[in-house]
Order: C-alpha cells, then structure tokens, then sequence
C-alpha cells in the first residue's frame, strides 16, 4: 500500500477540495525517483533568508553561483519569514524544492506537497550526521522526504549585568520570570509552545509529558497557562533577529530565548551570554525537500546534493549561523565554525529537540488519547497572545 | 510621385474614418459614457468587487487541519468562533481605539500646519513646505518604522530627553506604535486639509473679519464646514491604514497584537484562509459604516 | 509659524536617525553609533540584488501609475459630465480599494488570483493588485480640475467644429495636465512604497524594494544597507517632486 495510514485519514477530509482546485494530492507525494535525467534549464528554490546567496547581496557570500556553473540549473530563490509563511509559498507550487524547519515538514509530507527521495541519487546524503537521518521530522514509515541542511538549539540568552545570579534553567523566563517583567522575550510562534511543554514535562512531572511536540488537551491547556503567566512580564515577542538583537543591545529585553547566530552578532558591550539550559532545549533540523510537482526534478536533486557538499555545506550553515549537516564541512568554514555551532557534539544534540509538527496521532506513541494538532497550537498561541 | 499620391490617399481616409467614430460620439452622449466607463468599471468589477465577494464566500469554507488544504462548504464555524471567542472582541476593540485616536491627533496635528501652508506662508515657502511634506513619504514604511524602534528604545532619544523631567519613553508598547503610526499617516492626512483649505478663498476669511468676527468663530463657522470634507478624507486614510497594519505593532508595539495580526497570523501562520477572511470582514464592515456615515460630507471627492 | 517648525521638527527627527544610521558602524544600528563608516554606501552601490529590487519597483510603480492614469481619468470624465444611474455605486467602487485595509485587499487578491483565475503569482499580478488601488488618486486629482474647469471651453471647441477627440487632445487634457501629473505621481508613490498588498500578490521571483528592505533587515548583518537606500530614496525623490510642483506654479500664474 502506498497509501499511509496517517494520510489515508487526511486523504478523506481534503478529497472535496481536490476536485475542486487539482493543485493538491493527498497522497504520499507520488513514487520517488529511479534514476536521473538530464538537469533542466532552471530551478526554483524557497528557504530561510541566507540559505542560497547567489553574492547579489554580498560579493563575498555566494554559494549558488558556483553551483549554476556546475549544473547548468539557474537558480531563482525566494527567502521566507517562519515556517508557516513557508508553507503558505510552497503550497502556490511556484517552487521545485524547500528548506523546511521541522515544524513544517509534516506538514508537507501529509499533504502531498513533496516527494520521497531516492537518496541513492543524492552522493553527499552518505557524509551527513547519522544522527540527523531517519528522524520523526524527515522521515515517514521508512521514506526519506529531505536532506539536512544544518541544525540548532533554540539557547537561553541573557544579559549577564543585569540577570543575577546567572540562570542554568529555563525556570528564568517561566517561574522566575517576574523578576524581569517587561524584559523577557520569547520566540513569536505557536511552536514556543514546545518549550513551556519542555520545561512542564522536567518541572511538572503530574502531566506525563514525554515529548513537548505529543500534548494532549490537559497538557496543552497547561502549557497556555504557563505562557499566558509569562506573557504578563514579556515585553516583546521576536521573531527577526534585528528584532532581537536591538533590544538584547538596548537593554530593552534582558533574559529570553535566542539562536546561537543572534548572539555572535550581537556586540560585545552588551554583555549577553547564550546558555542550553538544564533542561535542554527545542532545537530545529532543517531538511531540503522536492515539490511533487517540481518543473525541474532532476535540478532540484543536484542542488539537494551540492548543499550537503562539504564546502557548500560550510558555506551556508555558517553563513546562517548554525550547525553544518555534515562533519566534513568543519574544514571549509572559518576555524571555530564548527566549535561555535557544537557540531558533531553529540552530547549537546541530545539535549535538543527538534521541532516537529504536533499531529492528532501522538508523536510518543500514545494511543488512548488524541494530541492536539497544529491548528490548535496556533489557535492557542493568538490567545496568549490576546 | 506614386509612393507620394498613395501616401495622400491615406492620410485622406484616416481622418475620415476618425471623423466619422468621433461625429458618431458626438451625436451619442450615452455611448460615450459607455465607452468611457467600460474599461475602467470591467476592471474594478473584475478584479477587485469579484476578489472581495469570493473572500467573503470563503470565509464559510474551512481548512484540513492538517494538510492545510481548502474545504470548500457552507459552515457557521468561523463566525461562531468570531463571536465566542473574547479574543476577537478584545483585540478589534483595542484596533478601533488605537485607530481612532491615531486619527484624531493626525488631524488635530495637521490642520495647523495646513493652515499655514495654505493661508500664511508666501507662494515661495509654500513650495517648499510642500515638497518637505511629500519627501519623507519616499523613505521606506519599514525604515522610518525601525527609525522609531530606536527613538522608542530604552536608550533613545525619548528616554533620554524624558528620564531628567521623572518620565520615561514610551517604549514598545501600545502607545509606541500609536506614536509611530500616527507619524507614518501624518503626511497622509495633512495633504488633503491643505488642498481643501487651499480652495477657500482668502477673502472669504477678510470679509467674515471686516465683519468684525473673531478668529475663532471665522474657522469655525465659516472655514471649517469648508475644509470638512479634506478632514474626512484624511482621516480615512489614518483609520484605515491603521486597522489593517500589522507589521508596526511587531516592530514597537511590544507583546500586543491587532487585528491585521490575527488576520496575518491566519492566513500565514496558521494557513487558515478561511478563518482570516472572517476576521477580515471586521474592518471591511467598520470601514462601510465610517464611509456610508462619511458620504454626505462629499469628503469621497478629496482622497 | 512654531506649530509647523515643531511638526516638521519631528516628522524629520527620525529621518536625521536614517540618515545618521546609514553611516553607523555597528551592524545592527545600535544607538548611539559606536563609530561611522561608508561601508554600507559601498555595499548598497555593489549590491545588485537592490538594483534589481529597484529596477523591478520602478518598473511595478510606472505599470500600476499608467493604467491608473488611463483609468482614472476616463471615470473622473464620466462622472464629471455625466449624470447616470449607479454614479455612486461606480464612486464607492473607486474609493474602495485604498479605503479597506491592505491586508484584506491583500488576501482577496491573493486568493482570486492563484484560485478563480489560476494566474501564478508575478509582476503581472503585482501592477494589477497596484493600479487597482492607484486608480482612485488620480480619479480624484482629475475630478476636481474637471469640476474647476467647467464645460465652457469644451463646448466652444464643440461649437467650432472640433470632433469629440480632437477636443480632448487640445482643450481638454492641456488643462488636466498638472492635476494628471500631481495624481500620477501619487500613485507612483503609493505603488513604489507599498509592502503589505504587494506581500500577498508577489510571486517568488519577485522582490520589490520593500520586499528586498524587508528581507534584509531580517538577516544578520545587513540592517544598515537599507538606511541607505531609504536616503537614497527621499534625495531621488526631490526631482520629480520638484518638477511638478513648478508645474503646478506655473499654471497657478499663468491662470
């Protein structure tokens, strides 16, 4: 059967609209490729700002032409804000492949948005990090449906003149939050509901949680609880890193979340410092996946191995600000790069977890109850927001 | 001498042929009018009327939860969610507000300067005034935006001039997005009084003082029913632009939220199409019922 | 006189900080500068991704500036010398799009276009989505010079034998050109600054300027560059201002 159970459910709910539009399939995204042909003239990428500079921003950053010149594919690439503008974009069909965070590629894959990948055809896939392979966010009963591009923890940042005495747990901006009102900040996305649910299921041991992205409705509602309690002392929520960055400088928020890019660029005289919290962290794994209606899949397979080249590799993650998806890439980048980044440290890529889309069927394994879904995520987090 | 005949022949028939459709013309007013709406009623009726009516039929679809995929459909959910919810009640009371002193203080701040511009200043500086007006307009919505962000912060200018006297910036809140979208509007709404006060004639102002009236009950009575319609006009600007702004909030208003968020949100975050053109229709009615309320003034003609 | 210095004050104080921004030393526009620099200058010229951006929206904005035009004063000459039934339906119509807000005009294009229409998202859809709202300033420009102006001359040329054309080219738009200019020139405006409708009707290989400040004021490391083309900006856009405004005074002495 090549119809999942998972999917053959959502197949039901969407069959009307298929009728009606022909620009969705709920099936698994079609068969994956046998073999290769000829790369076509263009293709059509979408991902996070940064992931395919083509030097028109910079001279010095560029990684896509390079790759045209190779493959013979033009590239034209379209950066996106979060990953549900990602998926708004994608579902056009304007794109041939995507860069999609964790918290989207279920999301895509349940739809039929893109195609498993016959990762034979892709050379560089060998060299990437076992330990990003066959994951929850990237794979579905056994089919690969992307590459990793890079990886990352969401951190703890915080100002080190002004939160004393220096915070080792997350309890800084939950709990002890009120001690900083109005200069906390949070990352604005219903998938920060994933860390209140992370630090419920260390601190609140009562509700069972073993996975922040499987919550049924009592743990939801407790993790709203929680983060509409911290709203109170959040003075603003981020989502761009100019955004966090000035305030982190200004003085205007003092302890919250980050990524590890935020913090390098913010300025020494700032005087912040990124922690991953006892309780570890929400992180992502970003993969390069393929449109099932990609207009040019044989380009789109060669660019999702150039970027898991070593140099290209190094080229973008750093760029970016993360880790690269494959450990022979910490040659290429500058010295530190991979040391800054904690690749390949498998001791701190335990203590991440990557964001995944909550679905109704429980990512732990829980059958007796139903998860609650993204939509309800995102319902919820309008109204702590209110 | 052959290419020079035939050449004549032609610049013969052409005037002829636009003579006759332009005598035609004449002759028809009706079909004149016909010719001259069709283009332009074809295109707003089709692209605009049409995209709004099938937004509003959407708004009784839903949405796969999961793969996010239109249902078409006729069902009450969104709107029994629009209703229930308090969250929709408070955030589109809170955008009403914000919108409303916004334009309130937009007006009060432009027709002062208008007047000058319009009755005080010679032709020379008038000119210049003007272009002053109309420059800042060309600096990015988003720059001027993340200029306040650094005007509102905890060490700009605002806390800086305020701390010493025992105030404080406003800083990213409610009131610091008022601030800024009050100043991204401003010119908006100055630009409209100024060409409504432009068109009172100045020697109505000398003979309502000749007749030994007061400053104050000559704008009031006589010049602002005048310029009224230019009022309207600018704040329909304000009103709206506020109503649907979504990314100033994000830049200095802190941990709130508007209505232009919960629509953006729907339609980007959670790719709920339907959900957010419910929600949407809240300022498309507000809207209706300021401009049917505004109508009369005739401030329609002055945008 | 010091109401209108004070105002001006302040709708340039934040501009005095862009300006001061885009020589900034420190990436993310800390404030105060830590130091200056012309290194975004250099950068904003050898950046060809902003050329294009501005090349795209300077295309975008004449577009979207000549079928409102063309739009616009066709319905400002119907419903100036005109009386007919639906006249206020046709004037609601007009007002409309830039009396709702964006974000809906934003959606509802969006969506009739990838699902009535089919159309993919491009520079098409973007100058349709900007002259549909750009329509309306130079209705409004054109209707209140055609108001002014009367019928008296049009009538004289009528009764002298000119054809209903030949009217329009030598007496008719001679007198609309300043109202025709100051109205295009507005929604040139409005079309080259708007981000929210351009957002939603955008495809992915089109980046306006807007859509490129915005992009890149989300990246690390990048925030100063788009001080500059904001300076950059409100310098260029004194010549076309200059110009119709001596337009403008032109005619207010020759009448």
């Amino acid at each position: 059967m090549r119809i999942t159970a998972t999917v053959k459910l959502l197949a039901i709910g969407s069959a009307a609209m298929l009728a009606l539009s022909g620009c969705a399939s709920s099936n698994n995204g079609g068969d994956m490729l046998q073999s290769l042909g000829d790369n076509e003239k263009t293709v059509s990428l979408l991902g996070w700002p940064g992931y395919a500079e083509d030097g028109s921003t910079d001279p010095a950053y560029d990684w896509v032409t390079p790759f045209e010149k190779e493959s013979g594919c033009n590239v034209t690439f379209k950066p996106y804000g979060t990953s549900d503008e990602a998926i708004t974009l994608f579902k056009t069909g304007d794109y041939d492949a995507i860069a999609a965070s964790g918290d989207a590629t279920l999301r895509l894959i349940a739809a039929g948005d893109v195609q498993p990948l016959n990762t034979a055809l892709i050379p560089n896939y060998a060299g990437v990090y076992e330990f990003l392979k066959n994951r929850d966010f990237n794979t579905v009963d056994g089919k690969t449906y992307g590459v990793p591009h890079g990886y990352g923890a969401n951190l703890l940042m915080y100002n080190t003149d002004v939160v004393k005495p220096a915070p080792t747990s997350w309890s800084v901006v939950f709990d002890g939050a009120s001690a900083y009102k109005g200069k906390v900040t949070a990352y604005d996305s219903p998938i920060y509901i994933a860390d209140a649910a992370l630090y419920l299921m260390k601190h609140n041991t009562d509700l069972g949680i073993t996975n922040p992205y499987a919550l049924d409705e009592t743990q939801l509602a407790a993790a709203v609880t929680l983060l509409k309690a911290q709203k109170e002392n959040v003075g603003e929520y981020w989502s761009d890193y100019l955004k966090s960055i000035q305030s982190f400088t200004t003085g205007d928020s003092v302890v919250g979340t980050t990524w590890q890019v935020i913090k390098n660029y913010t300025p020494a005289e700032a005087h912040v410092e990124a922690i991953l919290p006892s309780e570890g962290a929400t992180g992502w794994s970003d993969s390069w996946m393929i449109s099932s209606k990609a207009k040019s899949p044989n380009c789109a397979y060669a660019w999702l191995n150039y970027i898991d080249s070593p140099k290209a590799n190094a080229a973008a993650t750093e760029y970016f600000g993360e880790a690269p998806a494959t450990p022979d890439a910490c040659q290429y980048g500058s010295a530190d790069f991979c040391a800054t980044y904690n690749a390949g440290d498998t001791e701190f890529e335990k203590q991440i977890w990557y964001w995944t889309t909550p679905i109704e069927k429980c990512l732990d394994g829980r059958t007796d109850v139903k998860c609650t879904d993204y939509a309800a995520w995102t319902q919820a987090w309008l109204e702590i927001k209110g | 001498m052959k290419s020079n005949s035939g050449a004549r022949v032609v610049a013969k028939v052409e005037p002829t042929l636009a003579h006759r459709i332009s005598t035609k013309l004449y002759s028809k007013p009706k079909l004149r009018l016909q010719l001259l709406l069709s283009a332009p009623v074809t295109w707003l009726g089709l692209v605009y009327i049409a995209a709004l009516l099938a937004l509003l039929v959407t708004a009784f679809f839903t949405v796969d939860s999961f793969t996010g995929n239109l249902t078409p459909g006729f069902s009450l959910e969104n709107f029994a969610s629009l209703f229930t919810n308090s969250l929709y009640s408070t955030v589109t009371f809170r955008t009403i507000g914000i919108a409303l002193a916004v334009t309130v203080v937009d007006v009060l701040l432009a027709l002062p300067i208008a007047f000058y511009m319009a009755k005080v200043a010679s032709p020379r500086a008038r000119g210049v005034l003007v272009i002053s007006i109309l420059m800042p307009l060309w600096a990015s919505y988003l720059v001027k935006a993340y200029a306040w962000r650094s005007l509102l912060s905890n060490v700009g200018i605002f806390a800086w001039l305020l701390r010493p006297i025992g105030l404080d910036t406003p800083g990213y809140s409610l009131l610091g997005a008022g601030i800024t979208l009050g100043y991204l509007w401003l010119p908006y709404v100055i630009l409209p009084i100024y060409a409504s006060l432009e068109k009172v004639p100045s020697n109505l102002l000398e003979a309502s003082s000749d007749l030994g009236a007061k400053t104050w009950p000559t704008l009031r009575r006589i010049v602002f029913p005048l310029i009224l319609p230019g009022i309207v006009a600018g704040s329909i600007f304000s009103f709206s632009l506020t109503l649907g702004d979504y990314i100033t909030i994000n830049i200095v208003g802190g941990a709130n939220q508007m209505l232009g968020n919960l629509v953006y949100s729907n339609v980007g975050v959670a790719n709920n199409l339907p959900m957010a053109a419910a929600i949407a229709l809240v300022p498309v009615l507000i809207m209706f019922g300021y401009l049917s309320a505004v109508r009369r003034t005739g401030a329609l003609d002055n945008l | 006189m010091a109401i209108t210095s004070s105002i001006l004050t302040v709708i340039y104080l934040p501009l005095a900080i862009v300006l001061l921004n885009s020589f900034n030393s420190s990436l993310n526009m800390d404030w105060p500068p830590p130091g200056f620099t012309l290194e975004w200058w250099q950068r904003a010229g050898a950046s060809t991704g902003l050329l294009d951006a501005l090349i795209t929206s300077l295309v975008i904005a004449a577009c979207s500036a000549a079928i409102a035009l063309v739009l616009g004063t066709m319905l400002a000459m119907a419903l100036s010398r005109y009386k007919f039934f639906g006249k206020n339906a046709v004037s609601l119509m007009i007002i409309l799009p830039i009396a709702l807000p964006g974000i809906v005009t934003g959606i509802a294009l969006n969506n009739a276009f990838r699902t009535l229409l089919g159309m993919q998202l491009s520079i098409l859809t973007v100058v349709i989505a900007h002259a549909t709202f750009c329509i309306v300033t130079v209705y409004n420009n054109a209707l209140a010079r055609l108001n002014r102006m009367g019928k008296s001359m049009e009538e004289a040329s009528a009764d002298l034998g000119a054809g209903v054309f030949t009217t329009f080219r030598l007496v008719t738009l001679p007198q609309m050109l300043s109202a025709l200019v100051a109205g295009g020139l507005l929604a040139f405006g409005l079309s080259f600054d708007e981000i929210i409708v351009t957002t939603f009707t955008a495809g992915g290989g089109t980046q306006t300027l807007p859509i490129w400040i915005l992009n890149n004021m989300f990246r690390p490391g990048k925030a100063p560059i788009v001080d500059v083309v904001a300076v950059f900006m409100v310098i260029v856009s004194i010549i076309p201002i200059y110009f119709a405004q001596r337009l403008t005074a032109k005619e207010a002495k020759a009448s």
